[in-house]
């Protein structure tokens, strides 16, 4: 049989999913042997167990300084500026996405501004940002919406005028207001395309908030990253980068399964990543 | 089937052989050393010694090679050097405290530089006391220099930083942000410094001068690698010393070395002058040599090894701020005795000041 034809068993399948995290994990815990056998205080590589203690430190022990539980606080504080960074750029991509893809003078007025600015890497204007914002929440949520909904706006206005002209002909012929249209026929076809649109939205929004709060922050899980990086802390930041990855993934899963319980048509297709 | 596990371990192999290649600088005899630097006005000699070539005739006379990397990121050439990649680096003596030391990598001042005698300070934006500060966000590098000063700041007038709330903020974005209305206090460095300074609702409440002496921007080296290699440390210390001789004089070739440095700074000369009056160099040896033997030395040391420790960045699961010990050049040690990790060494140093490199 061809190798394209061959599927693995489910225990095969499971082995080969896990083999590349294993092999990363035992060459981690190869190189972080032999260093610490040179060092046994070496800050680069520490040991599993050594993150482990301090992944438990970050998140069950009160700080010496706050008394705070630290995994927990920033992890809520990012999560709050990532769900409202995310919610308002989705907002954006779904109205200006509609509008754009559905009516065409919108289209010629808001297209190709929108096309510019999504170019603009969002880093290089944040001293714009900071001025017009400040250097509080609204800063670090507005750089998450302009590195992010560009993007989701010219996907979402793109699935818009997907869509088969003859659905909307056939609304018209069928008497359809320009309203019952958009609520009636381009909603219910966009919607799972909004979700799609945010699942690829959550990777640059990962970004930014992590370069957002380490400019000037008080909290979060970027801020705590670049913090202890000025003292070489692997042990803080190895885990708290696992921890985002399983955030990030969590996250993605979660918008999958809405959109097919949301959207069980959209996903007669079969099977998806 | 059968080819994956070993293909998979082979790629275990080999992640492990790239991770573990960054190895640590081996203690052992060898010709070839590495050092790092990044910009800051007391440490741009070393940019120059590579660029006149002055280390090339230090180095051949020992029959070695020193290569001098300026590396962009301080914290990044800190990092660097902790991980072996170099053999010595330019840092100050607290980050030397808290980052190689406190993570196990047995550092020593070769080269104590100068102290930071009013690069570093405070402004308030419209008001001018320092007590003023109580219950505002004061942006800063938090962990670095800016937060000690900080600290001994609200010290001398009888606060703590519970009094205020920090936010860290990245020193590329300390001048636009002092341009926000919310941000009304910040601790930085030079050049940063003169330049928020320069604007007119500006109040420089405390500087660096009102601690002479307890910010220290040293030349730091492995222990183990000066031990095994004294050439490498003569030749640093004599490439140094013959540079200052040269840029502290008044002469054409003075101007010349420090317009040099000036420019690599990115200003010009009478702006790198300013910086350095701020910066309080020691151009001579003996006048390095006795600020390190001064007891007020390990007055700072213990400072900042309680400033590191309260704030949980002294190595991991440090007991108390006696946990990394610093040993001093008459060989007694603040701190752990069976611990020592950072040593003020005077010897190269008087080797210079006695003419005998």
């Amino acid at each position: 049989m061809r190798i394209i034809n061959r599927k693995p068993s489910r225990v095969t399948s499971v082995t080969l999913t896990a083999l590349p995290f294993a092999a990363t994990i035992g060459a981690y815990a190869l190189a972080s042997h032999y260093r610490r056998l040179e060092n046994p205080a070496d800050k680069l590589l520490p040991s599993l167990q050594q993150m482990g203690e301090t992944f438990w430190r970050m998140a069950f022990v009160p700080d010496k300084r706050s008394g705070d539980l630290l995994l927990w606080l920033d992890t809520y504080d990012s999560l709050w500026r990532l769900g409202m960074g995310m919610g308002t750029a989705t907002i954006l991509a779904l109205t200006l996405g509609i509008l754009i893809g559905f009516i065409p003078h919108a289209r010629s007025t808001l297209a190709p501004y929108i096309a510019t600015f999504s170019l603009i890497p969002p880093i290089t204007i944040l001293p714009i940002l900071f001025i017009i914002f400040g250097l509080g929440e609204t800063s670090k949520i507005m750089l998450i919406v302009v590195g992010t909904a560009p993007v989701m706006i010219r996907s979402v206005s793109q699935e818009v005028m997907n869509i088969p002209r003859e659905l909307i002909i056939k609304a018209e012929t069928l008497g359809a207001s320009v309203l019952q249209m958009i609520f009636r026929v381009v909603l219910p076809q966009t919607l799972p395309k909004l979700v799609n649109a945010m699942r690829l939205g959550l990777v640059p929004a990962w970004i930014f908030l992590i370069s957002a709060e380490a400019i000037a922050s008080t909290s979060g899980l970027g801020y705590r990253i670049f913090l202890v990086r000025r003292y070489l802390a692997m042990d803080v930041i190895l885990p708290y980068v696992v921890w985002i990855t399983l955030l990030a993934f969590i996250i993605d899963r979660l918008l999958l399964l809405l959109s097919k319980r949301a959207f069980p048509w959209h996903h007669l297709g079969g099977e998806s990543l | 089937m059968i080819r994956t596990p070993i293909k998979a371990l082979g790629m275990t192999a080999l992640l492990a052989a790239a991770l573990s290649a960054a190895t640590i600088a081996n203690a052992e005899e060898k010709k070839d050393f590495k050092v790092c630097w990044s910009i800051y006005v007391g440490w741009m000699p070393w940019g120059h010694l590579q660029d006149s070539g002055l280390m090339k005739k230090w180095a051949d006379k020992y029959d070695i090679t020193v290569d001098i990397v300026q590396i962009n990121d301080y914290v990044e050439s800190i990092n660097q050097y902790t991980a072996g990649e170099y053999d010595g680096c330019s840092m100050t003596n607290m980050d030397a405290l808290s980052i190689p030391a406190g993570g196990g990598v047995d550092t020593t001042a070769l080269i104590v530089g100068d102290y930071s005698n009013g690069n570093d300070g405070i402004i308030l934006k419209d008001k001018t006391k320092l007590d003023e500060i109580k219950g505002q966000n004061v942006n800063l590098v938090e962990l670095s220099v800016s937060h000690y000063l900080l600290a001994r700041a609200l010290d001398s007038v009888g606060m703590s930083e519970k009094d205020i709330t920090v936010v860290n903020t990245s020193d590329a974005d300390m001048i636009a942000a002092y341009a926000t209305p919310d941000v009304t206090a910040v601790v930085t460095w030079n050049p940063l410094l003169s330049e928020i300074v320069a604007q007119p609702n500006a109040t420089e409440v405390f500087n660096s001068s009102g601690i002479p002496g307890e910010i220290i921007d040293i030349m730091m080296v492995n222990t183990d690698t000066l031990a095994d290699n004294p050439d490498f440390g003569k030749a640093l210390v004599g490439a140094w010393y013959e540079l200052m001789g040269i840029m502290s004089s008044d002469s054409e070739e003075g101007k010349e070395a420090r317009t040099a440095m000036a420019e690599a700074s990115g200003t010009d000369l009478p702006g790198y002058d300013a910086q350095l009056a701020t910066t309080k160099m020691f151009y001579t040896p003996d006048a390095a040599v006795e600020f390190a033997k001064s007891p007020e030395l390990a007055e700072t040391s213990k400072f900042v090894a309680e400033f590191l420790f309260d704030n949980g960045i002294l190595g991991e699961g440090a007991p108390s701020p006696e946990f990394v010990g610093v040993e001093f050049p008459d060989g007694s040690v603040y701190g752990d005795t069976n611990n020592v990790k950072l040593r003020f060494d005077t010897s190269y140093m008087e080797m210079a000041a006695g003419d005998k490199l």
